[in-house]
């Protein structure tokens, strides 16, 4: 058993390729806490960075600068009565809100997290990230007529029509990159996640700045589907609270809406991976061609254990911040004792044999992180779209960009492979 | 156990009074059958199987039928009540398909199942766009027009 477990360690492949299960199990068990937690952590950052651009303080009394406030909320939402509306369609409404989860959590089985850390590598990854995300709308659209209300059922139509839509646009995007994973020596590309992040490392260029300005308008087309297609702000219309009330999820409350919440965000992270994935070289860290001797690959490997000491070093500073009053105590050593933790870890981090199985993940992380910081900033910063806008935008401008993007990207991949190379 | 879920998906299909059920029995059915494409080595179909009319086809079914006033179409007879006509298509059908699993040795080449899940893709994109290139275009062409001819019925003025 032992042997087992310990013959996947030196291994270069992922555990589902290996064939392993222990792995798999443990890989699972990794990233649904992480993304969990993530989640948490999303919801708090969420509400103090729109806070912070309107002014405002936001959540203040639960915990040091409000950081255990996901968990009151959570606490809530799981004590809150479950309530079916008798006029709804039981079972739909039922299983509705796991149709939304389970798609939004399956999707995580293929994205890399480096060029070992994903639970397996598919030959069609790319392919089947996008289907079972399709697969998210279905649930919405459920929600929203099984309530049986007029609210919800406006909600689901809209964000049936726009996530159709716009996946069309996202799926140019997606193949003018794809396409740029062919230009090997065999001229054949590849639908893998990994395979993708690997094509980027052969060729020395993340895809944003392939051919450029190519790369980048399918990047930018893509970003802007992907918001689109997980709906927030500013095409957040199956929810937008001055007209529809919550949209989809009017009628759902306690657990079931905590796992509509989960879903969202865990979405989020999803596409927002996918575009790290594609357009900005997955794991990679940056600047590989401009700064490539080994002296720098050590140095960039102490980069998440700096990252990890910067955070200790902001608690320990806030909490030397903190009012000298008997009241805020507990609070001050709490954010210490946090402060000490983060620090312990990101020391831990700067053992070699571990910052180099860590830093991959460090650096997707990162790139996703910087995403879901976009996310929060386009909340704060743009107003809704009206719908017609919305189809507009859809159908009279991503669309004909991206067919456009995607017809001189082949002419040019097609010119560049025979005469250049040839 | 998989053609088990899809046999009672499309059973669930045509008994369901109420559309919206129905079609999400179709959807069951559907992904059913992608997980027999995943089985048959042919990861791609399955794929596509999944995006196309499960995310897709589908979803547009579920928006029109939403559109559709449920309550009034619950309450009117069905009009699947041509049995006779079902009962001899169905067994043609499936005479055809006994024919062609007893004596499918003479008709259909018969070789082991390549393992070729690795570039299942790429052997895909080589055929649709060599061998079979010309039946790729017609049949796009086809879908063109049905697209053109949809638009000029449903617009009164173009």
């Amino acid at each position: 058993m032992l042997a087992y477990i310990k013959s996947y360690l030196s291994s270069s492949q992922t555990p589902g390729a290996a064939g392993n299960m222990f792995w798999v199990l443990v890989y699972i068990l990794i990233i649904f806490t992480g993304l969990s937690i993530a989640v948490m952590l999303m919801t708090w950052l969420e509400r103090k960075v729109l806070a912070h651009m309107q002014v405002r303080l936001g959540p203040m009394r639960v915990g040091p600068h409000g950081l255990l406030q996901p968990i009151a909320d959570s606490l809530k939402l799981l004590l809150k009565e479950d309530i079916i509306p008798t006029e709804a369609d039981g079972f739909i409404f039922w299983i509705a809100p796991f149709i939304v989860v389970l798609a939004a959590f399956t999707v995580f089985v293929v994205i890399p997290f480096g060029p070992t850390h994903a639970i397996t590598d598919m030959n069609i990854g790319i392919l089947f990230m996008l289907g079972v995300s399709s697969l998210s709308v279905l649930g919405i659209v459920m929600a929203g007529w099984a309530s049986n209300s007029h609210y919800p059922l406006i909600g689901a139509l809209r964000s049936s029509a726009q996530m159709v839509s716009y996946e069309v646009a996202m799926g140019l995007a997606v193949v003018s990159a794809v396409l740029m994973t062919s230009l090997n020596a065999e001229g054949t590309g590849t639908l893998s996640m990994i395979g993708i992040v690997q094509a980027q490392q052969a060729q020395g260029e993340w895809f944003i700045f392939k051919f450029f300005p190519l790369g980048l308008i399918a990047f930018f087309i893509f970003a802007v589907a992907m918001i689109a297609e997980t709906n927030r702000a500013p095409f957040d219309l199956a929810e937008a609270e001055s007209e529809l009330t919550a949209g989809f999820h009017t009628e759902y409350s306690g657990f079931r809406w905590s796992l509509f919440f989960l879903s969202e965000y865990t979405a989020m992270i999803a596409v927002s991976s996918i575009a790290v994935t594609l357009w900005l070289g997955g794991w990679l860290r940056p600047f590989p061609n401009w700064l490539n001797s080994p002296t720098w690959d050590k140095a960039f490997s102490l980069f998440p254990g700096i990252a990890l000491l910067f955070l200790a070093a902001m608690c320990f500073f806030n909490a030397a911040r903190m009012p000298k009053h008997p009241l805020f105590r507990v609070q001050t050593i709490g954010l210490a004792v946090f402060g000490i933790v983060l620090g312990l870890i990101g020391l831990f981090l700067f053992i070699p044999a571990v910052s180099v199985r860590v830093q991959d993940i460090f650096w997707f992380a990162a790139k996703v992180a910087g995403f879901m910081y976009l996310y929060i900033w386009y909340r704060g910063t743009f107003p809704r779209y009206r719908f017609d806008q919305l189809m507009q935008m859809g159908w009279k401008v991503l669309l004909p960009i991206g067919l456009g993007v995607l017809i001189l990207t082949a002419g040019v991949a097609l010119v560049q492979q025979n005469l250049w190379h040839p | 156990m998989l053609s088990g879920i899809m046999l009672i998906g499309g059973i669930l299909v045509i008994t369901r009074k109420n559309p919206v059920h129905s079609a999400l029995a179709l959807i069951v059915t559907l992904l059913a059958q992608a997980s027999i494409y995943l089985m048959l080595y042919a990861p791609f179909v399955a794929g596509v199987q999944i995006i196309l009319y499960a995310g897709g086809i589908m979803v547009l079914f579920l928006f029109v039928i939403m559109l559709v006033s449920i309550d009034r179409s619950m309450k009117e007879r069905q009009f699947n009540s041509q049995w006779v006509v079902g009962i001899i298509a169905a067994t043609a059908l499936g005479g055809l398909f006994i024919a062609v699993f007893t004596k499918g040795k003479d008709i259909f080449p018969e070789h082991a199942l390549p393992m070729v899940e690795n570039d299942n893709t790429q052997q895909l994109a080589t055929m649709l766009y060599g061998q079979y290139m010309f039946a790729f275009e017609i049949a796009s062409l086809l879908l063109l027009v049905a697209i053109i001819g949809a638009v000029v019925m449903a617009k009164k003025r173009i």
